[in-house]
């Protein structure tokens, strides 16, 4: 407890209150203050140290759930035959790379209006992750498409638009670690990520927009689904264990970046106790 | 099973991609702890 004069018409003029000190020194409210509360990398490592475990494992059984359902249990397509079976890879992890661009971007607007330091490491941890999964989708699209339209790469709108976004990720990736100082490249790369992400609805409606080889979408969030149960089943429970995958080796990486910053910053203190 | 070859290795492709993000993850991070540990013995995460 501290005491304060308090000026006070009508009152005492020199009257001596008492008021809590946290108080007096609590800094003033500001809008997105709960968002800074998980910049605190002490309380992001406990948080995702015991969350972690359980994305992971979630992860592991719901993509070898989604997988070997599709496999061995789901239906072949009359016309596709079994070939078809290479959907339950390729549409999760397209969704997937999509969603991850999403999250870049989010993270991008986090970095660049609030300045927020785990935004900047969760941003640079997703650039990997999100281009291996892009991989996934155009290699696990191409042989797919060898067997059903014979060839192995066409220059249609909607493979166009996603080998841009595999660029996009490996710029991003590349732009981030380009410069001496972290913070410019940060700000660099989430630039290019909300540039890029002009992208995304071209992805989505490019099979509306042009002639593609690829058909319109079966799935909607607002319309039933055209697609047999039987086979949409297995594709969600495979797109979920993609979507959690995806969110658990980001996490995975962002702690080990945390403490790779940690390390980083204990020996520059040193350095400059011994200079 | 028609087009055998295709469907195991976009399945295998998606199994390696997995796995081997998630061992490069946790090699990451037991490195960074262990050298953590190693610096500074009280910061443990």
């Amino acid at each position: 407890m501290s005491a304060t004069r308090c000026f006070k018409p009508g009152a005492d003029l020199f009257m001596v209150r008492a008021v809590d000190a946290s108080t007096a020194l609590a800094p003033p409210q500001r809008s997105g203050r709960n968002l800074h509360r998980f910049a605190n990398p002490g309380q992001f490592l406990r948080l995702s140290g015991a969350v972690l475990p359980w994305l992971a494992a979630a992860a592991f059984v719901l993509t070898i759930a989604g997988l070997a359902w599709g496999l061995f249990w789901a239906p072949a397509d009359y016309q596709q035959r079994d070939s078809v079976r290479i959907m339950y890879v390729h549409v999760p992890a397209a969704w997937t790379a999509l969603s991850g661009y999403v999250a870049l971007a989010l993270c991008s607007v986090l970095s660049l209006v609030w300045r927020h330091p785990l935004a900047d490491l969760a941003a640079a941890e997703i650039g990997p992750v999100g281009a291996a999964f892009t991989a996934l989708c155009l290699a696990s699209g191409s042989l797919w498409g060898r067997p059903m339209w014979g060839t192995w790469w066409a220059w249609d709108a909607r493979m166009t638009s996603v080998l841009i976004l595999f660029f996009l990720y490996l710029g991003h990736v590349a732009l981030v670690r380009a410069f001496d100082d972290p913070e410019r490249g940060y700000r660099a790369g989430a630039i290019l990520a909300l540039v890029g992400a002009v992208d995304l609805p071209i992805i989505k409606f490019s099979v509306d927009w042009w002639n593609t080889l690829h058909q319109p979408a079966t799935i909607t969030l607002t319309g039933a689904s055209a697609m047999y149960s039987g086979m949409l089943w297995p594709l969600l429970v495979s797109a979920a264990g993609f979507s959690l995958g995806f969110g658990a080796l980001v996490m995975a990486r962002t702690r080990a970046a945390v403490l790779e910053r940690r390390i980083r910053t204990l020996l520059l203190a040193r350095a400059q106790e011994v200079a | 099973m028609t087009h055998l070859a295709n469907i195991v290795g976009a399945y295998g492709l998606g199994l390696a991609l997995g796995g081997w993000f998630s061992l490069a993850a946790w090699l990451r991070t037991r490195r960074a702890r262990r050298r953590l540990a190693a610096i500074d013995p009280r910061s443990q995460p």
